[in-house]
């Protein structure tokens, strides 16, 4: 098939194999990693397969049942309060406000900075003798607490206010492009009939942004399953295994603990859960019309 | 909408409106501000005042320390080291991947490459995957080619791993530029790299700092890989920061850890704030739509 302004391959097909080494890096990788799953590889690869047994121990560790609650539970509260916050910028920023591209900046910045860079500042912020819960003591409420990360039934939840920090701007900054290309009539109408703005924001505007919202919603999935360095700045996993996430699992069982096989079998699982939100995703995206 | 049809929201309406946006811009700024602030204090001067308090003098002994004398076991160089390190992969990193990613987005958009939508479709998919899934494989097959451990290998992995994103990008940059220009130039002769060199690169400088805004602030701060690729000698500045502000012994010096982690979030932050519009366009297009 002859796409419009294609033009016969010739040397443009000289590029192809760089392509094709991109591919080979990333599904030659996903086939290694499926297939060490079902080896018994501990230190060192070893390419005899067992079956499904390093699955089967997965599933039957405490330890990575602990991090697939504190993904469900990282990921749910980082993705609806980056969601609501970073919708709420996208919109108050739409409101016309002087000095817009001060306040943008502003609430982008902490996205350009890596995940090491913003977990040690906020395991500083959090930290109960110096931060922000001595500062309010110092200000005369003595008896207030709040040492969420060093307890291990609050600090997963932690580790969410520095990633809504990190990554409510990004979602603004998605929200805020989709927002700039609404149809000015519709507010234009919208005032006529005296339609107060935020009916038309929850009835109108945000309703044509399904499309948008979705995408935002996988992006922030992918951070999710992905979600390692944070949590190697802020709580190294601690106290105990209470922060414990899915990435991390895979990296320690792989580098520290020798046990390649399970590593990959939970690396597997990973890439699974991505799946699992691209799947529905692709199938929404091309109902949509274009 | 315009800002006459704003204003009809009242002036109450305006001044809830700048008061959100203020108080939501000093709520982003905080961690930043303490970072500063803390870098410039001494050590005695945190354990008496508040963490949003200012510094009664700058004192610099915490970023002297930070960039040459801070230790992480028995070494005491500070994040110097990291720095250089960082430096040697970022440069020819963004350089190969962006070069390599605008002429395979040209070959991909413009050349009747076979099956170049699909080709595009599978690449695009490697975007999404978690780098779990990646890790092992990678490792093994760089210490096969004696990469393990090198800033070689540092490079060429960022080189093949940024491109699902980057060669979407461009491909979508020239899907859109006007294609008389590229079938003049055909008629005339011109062959592949001849157009690529001579018409289209010189058509691309906006896209081009795009991409190289993306992976720059990517790379730099990456640590995944710089950890478990890195090896001992090179310890690229995300990982040596965290190693720094982690592996203390005794009281640990806030003012050295928040030095450390600024000026390993400067170079991503100088990017951002001298470039805004580029990175902002930069998430815009790399929130992909199917």
């Amino acid at each position: 098939m002859r796409r419009e302004g294609g033009y016969s391959a010739g040397p443009g097909l000289i590029l192809v194999p760089a392509i094709l080494l991109v591919l080979l890096t990333y599904y030659g990788s996903i086939l290694w990693t499926i297939y060490i799953s079902f080896t018994d590889s501990n230190l060192i690869p070893n390419y005899r397969l067992v079956g499904i047994g390093h699955y089967i121990r997965l599933w039957s560790m405490d330890r990575w049942h602990t991090s697939v609650a504190n993904m469900l539970i990282f990921g749910s509260g980082y993705i609806v309060l980056t969601l609501l916050l970073g919708g709420t910028l996208a919109i108050l920023l739409d409101r016309q406000a002087r000095g817009e591209s001060i306040f943008r900046t502003i609430y982008l910045y902490p996205l350009s900075m890596s995940f090491i860079v913003t977990g040690v500042v906020w395991q500083w912020l959090l930290n109960p003798s110096t931060g922000v819960q001595q500062f309010v003591r110092d200000l005369g409420w003595q008896s207030f607490t709040f040492d969420w990360i060093g307890r291990p039934d609050r600090a997963i939840y932690t580790l969410v206010f520095a990633g809504v920090w990190h990554a409510s701007g990004y979602v603004m900054a998605i929200l805020l492009a989709g927002l700039r290309g609404i149809d000015p009539e519709i507010w234009r109408a919208a005032r006529i009939e005296g339609i107060p703005v935020w009916r038309v924001y929850a009835s109108v505007v945000l309703p044509s942004m399904r499309a948008t919202v979705a995408t935002c919603v996988v992006l922030l999935v992918t951070h999710v399953v992905k979600a390692y360095d944070l949590v190697i700045a802020m709580t190294r996993g601690g106290p105990g295994t209470s922060t414990d996430l899915p990435a991390k699992f895979v990296v320690d069982a792989m580098f520290e603990r020798g046990n390649v096989a399970l590593g990959s079998a939970a690396a597997v699982m990973l890439l699974l859960i991505v799946a699992a939100a691209l799947v529905p995703f692709y199938l929404y995206q091309r109902r949509q019309p274009k | 909408m315009t800002p006459a049809m704003a204003s009809r929201g009242g002036i109450g309406g305006r001044i809830l409106l700048y008061a959100a946006l203020i108080v939501l811009a000093l709520a982003f700024a905080a961690p930043l501000f303490v970072m500063v602030a803390t870098s410039f204090k001494t050590m005695a001067e945190i354990r008496q005042g508040s963490i949003f308090s200012l510094p009664h003098q700058i004192d610099l002994s915490a970023w002297r320390d930070a960039w040459s004398h801070a230790c992480t076991g028995a070494y005491c160089e500070g994040l110097k080291p990291g720095f250089v390190t960082s430096f040697q992969i970022v440069v020819p990193a963004v350089l190969g991947s962006v070069f390599l990613a605008a002429i395979n987005g040209f070959a991909l958009a413009r050349w009747t490459v076979p099956h170049a939508d699909k080709l595009a479709a599978v690449l695009l998919l490697g975007a999404f995957v978690p780098y779990q899934a990646l890790l092992y494989p990678i490792v093994h097959t760089l210490g096969l080619f004696d990469l393990y451990g090198t800033i070689g290998g540092l490079v060429l992995i960022h080189i093949l791993l940024g491109q699902p994103i980057l060669t979407m990008i461009f491909r979508t940059f020239y899907a859109a530029l006007p294609h008389e220009i590229v079938q003049a130039a055909r008629i005339d002769g011109a062959g592949f790299y001849r157009i690529f060199f001579q018409l289209i690169l010189p058509l691309s400088p906006s896209i081009l700092v795009v991409a190289a805004i993306m992976q720059t602030t990517a790379i730099w701060n990456d640590y995944l890989f710089g950890l478990v690729l890195g090896g001992t000698g090179n310890t690229p500045v995300t990982v040596l920061l965290n190693n720094i502000v982690n592996t203390e012994t005794g009281e640990a010096r806030y003012n050295v850890n928040m030095a450390a982690t600024l000026l390993a979030g400067l170079p991503p932050l100088a990017v951002y704030f001298l470039s805004g519009r580029y990175f902002v366009r930069g998430i815009a297009a790399g929130a992909v739509k199917g």
